[in-house]
């Protein structure tokens, strides 16, 4: 037995103790970095790439200092996080309500499986064509396009998280007089809030990806307008820049729904 | 009917606001009731009548199968017969209603919610929640569950969540109550526990009480009134009085062997047991 206890857990950093989550996220930062840069080197001392240089962590970096000084980085990020909150909250209109129905009510499920599955599977890209069409503004495409990808996970995950609603919860409920209004927003929707933040945290994460190849489209600001502007004036600099942007963009909210998810779930694992 | 007050010495005041001498309950008629379930050989339940009065502790003794929890749920108005009717004090039964109230095998407390806001659920869907205030807490005192109340109902053993059940269930000061075998997952001590404190608050409270069980020795324990139900099709096979003092009904004495030997008696002959081996 005392073989067993004599081998040291985490043999690389013990004794770490809370602290530990920190270091090992900072060393994977450390990794990224370190990767980037060699790579950076590559492209340097490439007589093919050489031009394309600025990519490396130093040019990248003093621009992104730059951008932020100057505020150039809300003036992108704002209509972004607009086409983005607008095109969540629409497919969370839609997809909570849906959900829900097809949840309940096995008839909807079945006929609209085959449909939503098949739609599901279809690039919200694909769509642009038909998205600049309908729309009269490019803002309003590009919010469809967002829509057209967030609404499935969102969807999706609230009709999972419906059927696995304890059905004694709803006779309780009925038994003590509930109304179909009670029954909506005291159970139902508190005993799925965690599976619709995730859904809706699994919508942003493909939301946040079709957003830039969305924004290639006739917009004038944003990140995707960003991205391209900087490859059509050769400015490789502010094109990192805006990558690095979008990625820290992006982590953020997805860790700010992370929070939301855990505040909201009432799952107690000590339990 | 007699109804002791219950008062609470730790909480220095008495536990049943709402006592004045006479029973809160109601008068409970089943008239005619059958059952068939859609797509099934014959009735469930054919032709059930009886009447609880104000405050009686009516136990429904059947074995698995004999329908009466289907019996409770139509007395619940959580379904409808087919035939016949459910009166509670003069008004036919169309649904469920915070005046009567049922408590199921398993207590189901929502885990997003305190214990408190569980046993608030009544009030709010009755819209009652300005009674909340001064109603949570003394319910929660009566279920001997005075400090849990900002506890999350996951954070409590199967006893003590069933205590939360029946605090909800008392909550919306409902006229009846209906237990459908609530005690039949906890372990033997605690099962006593609240088949004693039940009868105790509901005597105190003067609530009519209608429990499903398969177990004698629940009946004995806790009813005024015992119906032993046959099965296939179920009807009341026996209508027989329970004449034990509370103190006799903790068991361990010769009367309440007597009365356990001659309900088990009538119970095996009506559910055909061999031998009469029940427990």
């Amino acid at each position: 037995m005392s073989a067993v206890a004599d081998i040291p857990q985490g043999r690389a950093a013990p004794g770490l103790g809370r602290a530990r989550g920190l270091v090992n996220a900072v060393l994977g930062i450390g990794l990224l970095l370190g990767l980037w840069w060699i790579g950076g080197e590559m492209i340097a001392r490439n007589d093919d790439l050489f031009a394309f240089a600025s990519f490396a962590p130093g040019p990248t970096l003093s621009r992104l200092a730059e951008l932020v000084a100057s505020g150039a980085v809300i003036d992108m990020s704002v209509p972004s996080l607009y086409r983005v909150g607008m095109g969540l909250a629409l497919a969370a209109a839609i997809g909570v309500p849906v959900g829900i129905l097809i949840g309940r009510v096995a008839i909807l499920r079945e006929i609209t499986n085959v449909p939503f599955q098949f739609l599901r599977m279809i690039s919200p890209l694909s769509w642009m064509p038909i998205a600049v069409m309908a729309y009269d503004t490019w803002d309003g495409a590009i919010i469809f396009l967002i829509f057209v990808a967030a609404v499935w996970p969102i969807l999706f995950a609230t009709a999972a998280g419906l059927r696995r609603i304890d059905p004694a919860w709803l006779k309780v409920a009925r038994n003590l007089g509930a109304n179909p209004f009670h029954m909506l927003f005291v159970v139902i929707l508190p005993a799925i809030s965690v599976d619709i933040l995730t859904g809706i945290r699994l919508a942003l994460g493909v939301a946040w990806v079709v957003l830039v190849p969305a924004e290639y489209l006739g917009v004038t600001s944003g990140l995707g307008y960003a991205i391209n502007d900087a490859r059509d004036t050769l400015d490789y600099a502010s094109l990192g820049a805006t990558v690095v942007i979008i990625g820290v963009i992006g982590f953020f909210l997805d860790f700010a729904l992370m929070m939301a998810i855990k505040k909201f779930n009432w799952v107690r694992s000590d339990a | 009917m007699m109804v002791e007050p219950i008062t609470r010495d730790n909480a220095g005041r008495t536990a049943m606001p709402h006592v004045a001498g006479r029973p809160s309950g109601a008068h409970v008629a089943v008239r005619g009731l059958s059952h068939v379930y859609r797509r099934s050989d014959g009735p469930v339940l054919s032709d059930i009548g009886f009447t609880a009065e104000p405050g009686e502790i009516v136990a429904l003794l059947g074995r698995s199968g004999c329908g009466k929890s289907t019996l409770l749920h139509m007395v619940s108005g959580l379904s409808m017969p087919t035939a016949g009717e459910v009166v509670i004090n003069g008004n036919a039964v169309r649904g469920p209603s915070p005046r009567w109230v049922m408590m199921f095998q398993a207590p189901s407390l929502y885990p997003w919610m305190t214990v408190a806001q569980n046993a608030a659920l009544g009030l709010r869907f009755a819209r009652r929640m300005h009674e909340a205030r001064a109603r949570i807490p003394e319910v929660l005192d009566l279920v001997d569950l005075g400090g849990f109340a900002d506890r999350n109902a996951q954070e409590l053993s199967g006893g003590q969540q069933q205590r939360v059940a029946l605090a909800r269930s008392l909550a919306p000061k409902p006229e009846v109550l209906l237990l459908d075998e609530p005690f039949s997952a906890l372990d033997a001590f605690t099962r006593r526990n609240l088949q004693q404190d039940v009868r105790k608050i509901a005597r105190g409270l003067g609530l009519t009480l209608l429990i499903v069980t398969h177990d004698v020795g629940e009946a004995v324990r806790m009813a005024d009134r015992v119906l032993v139900l046959d099965a296939h099709p179920g009807r009341v096979a026996s209508d027989t009085r329970i004449t034990l003092t509370d103190a006799d009904r903790n068991g361990g004495n010769d009367a309440f062997q007597r009365e356990h030997t001659r309900l088990m008696q009538t119970y095996s002959d009506i559910a055909q047991v061999p031998g009469g081996n029940l427990t």
